[in-house]
């Protein structure tokens, strides 16, 4: 019920589908988040689109009133590619999880950023595979005990931050499931942001991982451990702002105490570098969530969009027939009589 | 000049060098005047995977044979007349297709003893009597290029030595009287940047041509009269890429959706992917993706979006491309997948042909899948299909795949216009909002078993479509046993259902013929050669061609029946004439070839009269 004029609410965003995540699942809040904040877009739902890969969060179109397709594996940042490519009159947004879109999909993953493609990619990070009941994620952590890695993890977990930033993304940022107010926030900036924007958001698992992000989910201990990044601000946290952030000589980032170093010591977080090297650097600030770990917006630069967005031919219309029947004539012909 | 002049109806030439001679280059141009005379013609470019095999080897042997006549020709021949063979590699790796008597002219400059060796000659075959069969004529070419560039401003000894290319067109073009005028124009229009290769390349030419004249080695000119036996209309000559790309370009307008190629790049499949590149623009695009997966998700992505997608590739592309064509299959959107097949398996002979995907077309999928596959039969005919292939994907809502060959996609023939505006309109027929209040139903058939197509942006039809099974009508998740049993058959009854309007098998059959062969794809010029010298003998003879493999037309069990026998020509080990023997229980003979060359008339004509002994 979206008649022109009136103002979206989040029940616009509700589909009518049961939604079947586990009790407690990270999953909830993003949903409720992500339909809370839609209506501030002002953009009507039939030109939203949320694209989707498998895993739990592959879920996620189908709880969306908006236009949605549950894909394949990894795939989903190919098939939104191809609707933007195509349609730059949409507002897309691709739902994935860590297996989906650093394993499987890792190579759909860095080419939609490498490109640019106007897409915004939300990736649910729990460090596990939920759906296929519990096996290691390219996340999870090195000695991790699940069914598929009995005597641990041996592989090393890629930072999706890092690996974004590497391939660099335009937009590249953190959240965290149950933060109501942060995860709006940054949402909202890569809703603004024009190119591909990729969303990290830590989601804790119950079922499977659980409390793999307590020190920055829970209350106490978040306050100590969340780094926010603001453009423009020098990077501070703590519950009474009392450590920081600066750059070491040989180009190395530090925590130190702020009553140490000296408020002008500290760095001053710019998002908007062009060289996404510092960015790289704060992502590998904190390799694990489990201490100190920088949230928020890494960076956000400008570059030339992909596709149709990006062309004049905006509106892709085609050539009437006059102009079929040159092309077929086209080069050398003959005729018989 | 003293030259005689012949009359010849039909003549197969092959230009054969080193891959860095240039031979396809001048094939296609020499292909281009003989179409503008009005010959007939049909071409066979053959040319190795390897960019530049080592140079002198027979691995690096590029060529290109065009078969051109007065009358309406059907293959590009078996066997050449004449044989171009720029080196020594070049001359032994064609040796063996000549018949007795056939012409070789050869540059004799480049039989050096570091390249006869290369070419694993023990002595000059030029100088021994390797050649006795055969009418051979020596020429210098590569001396007489350099000295007809001597004192062109700018070209080096190098530069000129490369032109010999040039000098082998301007020969040939003197002894079968095709005009000079189009040729010097398109030196001039190719090199018009650069002066000195352009000057040279016409010094080349013109070169060949008067040593035609002047030589005492020829002394008869060949003449090949225009075709009459052609219909009436304008002609161009198109090779199965160009009328692949200009049959979907007619279908995104007649349908009045914008077309996305996305593409990897995979030989041969990869030509298509440039010449629509140059299309874009009008409706056109093309992206080149980062692998076969994402190739087909793209297109897939904007079949979503209410555009036509297509995606092309070849043999190891169609594996990796399985599990998204089984999506399109879930989601009953329309996609186009075209399959340039190659020699396999795995990476097999890249740039050689076979007809060995069309099992895989039909059935290589997980689960029940069903889609339409068609072929095309000659490179002009690609249009025709192409377009067929997207009309059947638009409004039946379903992933087609064209199956071509690396053979029709760089094979040329003269290909007559279609009138665009007679061009069918294809019908997207979106779905719009139901003005009564009814809830929309993605998942609802009409008639034919379509569902509606909604893309995103029609405002009040919001909904979500997936890769999980979904409620007959509603299109929610369901995993309901009875409902699934219901959806595989509805999925394979729509497809079925296209039989209904498609046009019969025709029949080309003698009276009393006692064997019919059935043909399909690219081997239809070979076949229809081959049954015309079958009948030639005053043997009767009957023959038919699919178009249309799923689903086949509705009469083809009765054609199959109507005959006591049936030999099926293919480039595979026997695939269309297994799926035949099962489908229809018919005791269906196989004439299987898989060399990588292309199905030749006379291999084929000994195989029917076998069949019919
Ligand atoms: S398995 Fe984990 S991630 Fe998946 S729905 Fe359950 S709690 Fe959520």
């Amino acid at each position: 019920m979206t008649a022109l004029g009136d103002a979206l609410t989040k029940a616009d965003f509700q589909s009518d589908q049961e939604t079947r995540w586990c009790p407690g699942c990270g999953d909830y809040a993003i949903l409720s988040a992500v339909q809370g904040f839609l209506p501030e877009l002002g953009i009507p739902p039939e030109r939203i689109v949320f694209m989707t890969g498998i895993g739990c969060a592959g879920r996620f179109a189908y709880y969306m009133d908006t236009y949605g397709m549950h894909g394949i594996h990894g795939r989903a940042p190919a098939l939104a590619t191809g609707l933007a490519t195509t349609r730059a009159d949409l507002s897309i947004w691709v739902v994935t999880g860590d297996g989906d879109a650093l394993s499987i999909g890792g190579n759909h993953l860095i080419h939609a950023l490498r490109r640019n493609v106007p897409v915004k990619i939300l990736l649910f990070n729990n460090q596990i595979y939920g759906l296929t009941k519990g096996q290691a994620s390219p996340t999870s952590e090195r000695g991790k005990i699940t069914k598929s890695t009995p005597f641990g993890s041996h592989d090393r977990p890629f930072d999706p931050l890092a690996l974004a930033l590497g391939a660099e993304a335009t937009f590249v940022a953190r959240t965290l499931d149950t933060d109501r107010q942060h995860l709006p926030e940054v949402l909202r900036a890569a809703a603004a942001h024009a190119g591909a924007a990729f969303v990290e958001i830590y989601q804790n698992c119950p079922v499977f991982n659980d409390g793999a992000f307590d020190v920055l989910r829970d209350r106490a201990q978040g306050a100590a451990n969340r780094i926010p990044l603001v453009h423009g601000a020098p990077i501070r946290f703590g519950a009474g702002l009392e450590r920081g952030v600066v750059r070491e000589a040989d180009g190395d980032l530090r925590i130190v105490d702020v009553a140490d170093a000296g408020e002008d010591a500290l760095l001053v977080h710019d998002a908007h570098r062009e060289d996404p090297s510092l960015a790289f650097a704060l992502a590998r600030l904190a390799e694990r969530p489990t201490g100190p770990t920088p949230i928020g917006v890494f960076r956000a630069v400008e570059r030339p969009l992909h596709g149709a967005a990006a062309t004049r031919d905006r509106e892709r219309t085609v050539a009437d027939t006059a102009a079929l029947d040159a092309l077929l004539h086209a080069g050398d012909t003959w005729t018989v009589a | 000049m003293g030259k005689t002049v012949e009359q010849r109806e039909r003549v197969v030439v092959r230009f054969a060098g080193d891959s860095g001679d240039g031979m396809q280059l001048v094939g296609g141009r020499f292909t281009d005047a003989t179409a503008l005379l009005g010959n007939d013609l049909a071409t066979l470019p053959d040319f190795p995977a390897e960019i530049r095999a080592p140079a002198g080897t027979i691995p690096g042997v590029s060529a290109f044979q065009i078969h051109f006549a007065s009358r309406d020709i059907l293959t590009p021949g078996d066997t050449p007349n004449v044989l171009v063979a720029m080196n020594p590699a070049a001359l032994k790796a064609n040796l063996a297709t000549l018949e007795r008597g056939a012409t070789i002219i050869a540059n004799e400059d480049a039989f050096t003893r570091r390249n006869l060796e290369r070419a694993g000659y023990a002595s000059n075959p030029l100088e021994d009597d390797a050649l006795a069969d055969f009418r051979v004529h020596r020429v210098p070419m590569t001396t007489l290029t350099t000295r007809a560039a001597e004192g062109l401003e700018g070209v080096g000894t190098r530069d000129a030595a490369r032109a010999k290319n040039l000098f082998a067109l301007g020969l040939l073009s003197w002894l079968y009287g095709r005009p000079t005028d189009g040729t010097e124009r398109w030196i001039e229009a190719k090199f018009a940047r650069r002066p000195a290769a352009r000057d040279a390349n016409l010094a080349a030419f013109r070169a060949g041509w008067s040593f035609g004249e002047t030589t005492e080695l020829l002394e008869v000119q060949y003449r090949v009269d225009p075709a009459t036996d052609v219909a009436p209309g304008t002609y161009r000559q198109v090779n199965g890429t160009t009328a692949t790309a200009l049959g979907l370009i007619a279908a995104s307008v007649r349908s009045g959706l914008p077309l996305l190629l996305a593409s990897y790049p995979i030989t041969p499949a990869s030509e298509l992917l440039h010449e629509l590149s140059r299309h874009e623009g009008a409706g056109v695009r093309t992206v080149q993706a980062e692998d076969e997966i994402a190739a087909v998700g793209m297109a897939l992505g904007a079949a979503y979006g209410g555009h036509l997608g297509v995606t092309a590739t070849s043999g190891p592309g169609m594996d990796l491309k399985a599990e998204t064509i089984g999506l399109a299959a879930m989601l009953e959107l329309p996609l186009v997948v075209i399959d340039v097949q190659r020699a396999g398996p795995s990476t097999g002979m890249p740039t050689k042909t076979e007809q060995s995907d069309l099992l895989m077309a039909l059935h290589g999928r997980h689960g029940e899948s069903p889609l339409p596959v068609l072929a095309a039969a000659t490179p002009g005919d690609c249009f025709e299909t192409a377009f067929e292939a997207a009309r059947l994907a638009i409004e039946h809502r379903t992933p087609v795949i064209l199956l071509s060959d690396g053979f029709l996609s760089n094979s040329s023939e003269p290909w007559r216009i279609p009138d665009a505006t007679a061009l069918p309109a294809i019908d997207p027929a979106f779905a719009t909002a139901p003005s009564n209040g009814t809830p929309f139903l993605p998942y609802a058939r009409d008639a034919r078993g379509v569902r509606p197509w909604a893309p995103p942006g029609t405002p009040g039809l919001q909904h979500r479509i997936g890769g999980l099974e979904k409620q007959d009508g509603s299109g929610a998740i369901s995993y309901d046993p009875a409902n699934h049993a219901t959806m595989t058959r509805l999925r394979a009854q729509r497809i079925a259902a296209i039989a209904r309007e498609l046009p019969p098998l025709e029949l080309d059959a003698d009276d009393g013929a006692e064997l019919l062969v059935l043909g399909w794809g690219s081997s239809y010029g070979a076949i229809r050669a081959a049954v015309r010298r079958v009948r030639d003998r005053g043997v009767p003879v009957a023959r038919a061609h699919l178009r249309h493999l799923e689903p086949l037309p509705p009469n083809v069990g009765d054609v199959l029946r109507a005959f006591p026998r049936v030999l099926v020509p293919e480039l595979n080990t026997g695939q269309l004439a297994y799926l035949l023997r099962a489908r229809f229980l018919v005791d269906v003979r196989s004439h299987a070839k898989v060399s990588g060359q292309p199905l030749f008339a006379a291999e084929l004509e000994t195989a029917i009269l076998e069949a019919l002994a």
